[in-house]
């Protein structure tokens, strides 16, 4: 009886076997010819080969590919009927009677986004780290639905950019709900998104918004590694909580602030979508940033010359802003290992 | 026998059996892949109920209608055409700007006559320069730019509309009264395009050419036109929130503001009757009025797209035979209550909509008053060149990121710049 039990398993357990058994000696058919020219040795080399395969089709051809397109010049997209190497690219986009005022400079778009990325980042990133303190803080305390508040935070960080855009164009439009919930108290409609000098500090607001649940994650870890005996010796002491918040929490945070502020400055210089869809760039220019230039002068040129030259330059001069704040955060995370190490 | 030989035998044998059905899928039916892009369903059912027809009476072809929006069109489309790819016919309104793209679809056509009688003057829109002979496919509608009023806005505020003849000074004025008198917050709204601001700026005298052909944007009669749209811009004529809510070239239809009937005069063209037809109703009456006047003219800009196609062979010449009848356009163009690009359509238009109706003859009507210049620029090949320039600088100016000196400098050197990259030099 026991041996038919046992034999019937098996037999469900083959079938059930079967689809991978399958898909194994599909594989089998392929690599066994494969091992037995190369060796069992070098096998390693054949089951990274897909992952090399991909990574080489899509990022090391294309960034070299940009990088020839940058030297390029034309309206064609293959360079067998682009006109190289020409440095025409570049002289264009640095061609300027004063760097600080876009209006003098031959690509003043471009300039343009240089200066609204500059300065969004600096508000966006400066903000975001406070805010995302304050919070980590709060939500580091026992306070009543602490797990919910915890998930609260972290909700936007789930969604899409556009989501993320159409949600705040509805609230922020002229006719939005945020503009009736004024009216209704008696307030003037605010041109949130199309007056120059409300757009900047609305598309801050919701990156902030969208962004800090990530961030206040970090900071939240950071402040949860910090030993309590720190903390119950400077309360023996009578130590004031500001003095306790600036001589304890903060020093003990830096690394992991330093490492919120590398991770946000990157993701703010490459911010597009959520933008996009929120303002378009507008009005005029005032929201738009480096990484909108590049696809409107390469892609979304709308009939013009799609300038795929001055776009490829443009992302190039992106690449070294990127790899710069890369090359800090590495710097930073392994002083902070050695640091560690060293403890 | 084994099972791992069975196993192997069945895997040996499944792989051979997908090759075979690989294999014999590519000896069906011709695949011709277009790409659509329609103003809402008024547009894309009647075209799906058209291919459906075709692919039925002919099952040696199969017919794909993708339909994309329209930025697919104007800014995907040019991708896919310079990697080699894209559809074999897709529906443009970049008419001359992808002249290098398109096919010759003369052998494949049943009677290459017929288009040269009934879009004659059209083809040539698509055609190279130098090109006189060539059949790359036909206009699916035509279009005239012109504005429309909320009627219903000026009855209530007791002012009489103006008549032919009438200028754009005139008009703004005549708009803020109405608007003043029914609290409608928005005078005038207009297309963010520079094709719509290039009728007015021609009517102004803008010549948009040297006296060699070649593009030469801003003259007085620019300045003046874009000069005006500043000014009412800043008066409130004109609302910065909509130009204001997108950046560059960008695209932007006060529609939503319209159908709201917050608007009073609205800048725009023949291709929006059908969706006001549908989306405005009973709320409001709208009219189409004649093409305002300046001191050189009182035109609008003529327009409108054409299915176009990237791929020539048998197909494809088919699928442009039956979309391109007489039959087709008229039950086409009938539905969708557009103005036909055809010369020699008679079309029932399928609409009791006495708005609709008024709009349909008003602009038709219009056809014969655009103005030569309107039609030049119209055909030549970089015009999007310079209708990007105009709206890109003027929607900078506005938002005081410059002056209209600076802005009209600018759009100069970004014609010159553009065409340089595209041509060397």
């Amino acid at each position: 009886m026991e041996n038919i039990r046992n034999q019937t398993k098996i037999f469900f357990l083959r079938i059930l076997n079967i689809p991978f058994a399958f898909l194994m000696h599909a594989i089998d058919l392929i690599m066994w010819p494969i091992q037995k020219i190369i060796g069992v040795r070098n096998m390693p080399y054949i089951f990274l080969l897909p992952n090399l395969i991909f990574f080489g089709l899509f990022v090391i051809i294309p960034l070299g590919a940009n990088f020839f397109f940058s030297l390029s010049s034309g309206d064609e997209l293959l360079f067998a009927e682009r006109e190289l190497p020409t440095t025409k690219q570049y002289d264009q986009l640095f061609d300027c009677e004063s760097y600080l005022n876009p209006n003098t400079c031959t690509e003043d778009f471009f300039w343009r986004g240089v200066y609204n990325t500059i300065f969004f980042v600096v508000f966006q990133v400066g903000l975001m780290i406070f805010f995302s303190v304050l919070t980590a803080v709060i939500l580091n305390k026992k306070i009543i639905g602490r797990g919910f508040f915890r998930s609260v935070f972290f909700f936007p960080v789930l969604l899409s950019p556009v989501v993320v855009g159409l949600i705040w164009q509805w609230i922020l439009l002229k006719n939005g709900a945020f503009n009736a919930i004024i009216e209704s108290y008696g307030g003037d409609k605010v041109s949130f998104l199309t007056d120059p000098s409300w757009a900047m500090a609305s598309v801050i607001f919701v990156s902030i918004w969208a962004h800090m649940g990530f961030y206040t994650l970090i900071v939240l870890a950071g402040l949860q590694a910090i030993p309590p005996n720190l903390y119950e010796a400077a309360e023996m002491d009578g130590t004031s909580r500001e003095r306790i918040f600036f001589r304890i929490t903060l020093p003990l945070l830096m690394p992991n602030l330093l490492v919120v502020f590398i991770l946000a400055s990157i993701k703010g210089v490459q911010t597009f979508d959520e933008i996009y869809v929120l303002t378009g760039g507008g009005p005029g220019t005032s929201t738009s940033l480096i990484v909108q230039y590049i696809f409107t002068t390469g892609f979304a040129s709308s009939g013009s010359v799609q300038n795929f030259g001055l776009a490829a330059a443009a992302s190039m001069v992106l690449g070294v802003v990127l790899l710069f704040l890369t090359l800090m955060q590495l710097y930073f995370s392994r002083n902070k290992e050695s640091k560690h190490q060293e403890i | 026998m084994n099972f791992k030989f069975i196993l192997k035998a069945i895997s040996v044998a499944l792989v051979s059996f997908s090759l075979t059905l690989i294999s014999a899928v590519s000896f069906a039916a011709t695949d011709v892949r277009i790409m659509w892009y329609g103003d809402g369903d008024k547009e894309n059912v009647p075209i799906a109920a058209q291919i459906d027809e075709f692919n039925a009476a002919n099952p040696d072809i199969n017919v794909i209608l993708d339909i994309v929006p329209y930025d697919a069109i104007m800014n995907t489309l040019p991708i896919q055409l310079a990697a080699g790819e894209g559809p074999d016919i897709a529906r443009v309104t970049d008419l001359g700007g992808l002249n290098k793209y398109y096919a010759d679809i003369t052998p494949y056509v049943a009677d290459p006559s017929y288009y040269e009688k009934s879009f004659g003057p059209f083809l040539n829109w698509y055609r190279k320069p130098g090109d006189a002979t060539s059949i790359h496919g036909f206009h699916s509608t035509m279009t005239v730019t012109g504005p429309y009023v909320n009627k219903t806005l000026f009855e209530q505020a007791g002012v009489d509309l103006l008549g032919p003849g009438a200028t754009w000074e005139e008009w703004a004025a005549v708009s803020i009264e109405v608007a003043e008198k029914t609290g409608t917050p928005i005078p005038m709204a207009w297309d963010r395009s520079g094709h719509r601001v290039s009728g007015p700026a021609i009517s102004m005298g803008a010549k948009y050419f040297d006296s060699n052909g070649d593009p030469k944007l801003v003259d007085d009669g620019l300045k003046a036109m874009t000069q005006m749209l500043y000014d009412w811009h800043q008066a409130g004529t004109m609302s910065k929130d909509l130009w204001g809510s997108v950046s560059g070239s960008k695209y932007h239809a006060p529609n939503d503001w319209w159908n709201a009937a917050e608007v009073v005069f609205m800048m725009s063209g023949s291709w929006q009757i059908g969706r006001f037809a549908n989306e405005v109703g009973d709320d409001f009456d709208w009219w189409a009025v004649p093409a305002p006047c300046g001191p050189a003219a009182c035109t609008g800009m003529p327009g409108g797209n054409a299915l176009l196609a990237f791929n020539a062979n048998p197909a494809v010449g088919k699928v442009m035979d039956y979309l391109s009848s007489k039959e087709q356009l008229s039950s086409f163009i009938g539905q969708v209550l557009a103005i036909p690009g055809h010369l020699d359509l008679q079309v029932d238009y399928q609409t009791d909509d006495p708005n609709a109706k008024h709009a349909l003859n008003t602009f038709a009507g219009a056809v014969p008053t655009i103005d030569q210049v309107a039609f030049d620029l119209q055909a030549h090949v970089d015009n999007r060149i310079m209708f990007n320039a105009i709206i890109s600088r003027l929607g900078q100016a506005i938002v005081g990121e410059m002056t209209m000196e600076e802005a009209w400098t600018r759009m100069d050197e970004d014609v010159e710049k553009q065409l340089k990259e595209k041509y060397g030099g």
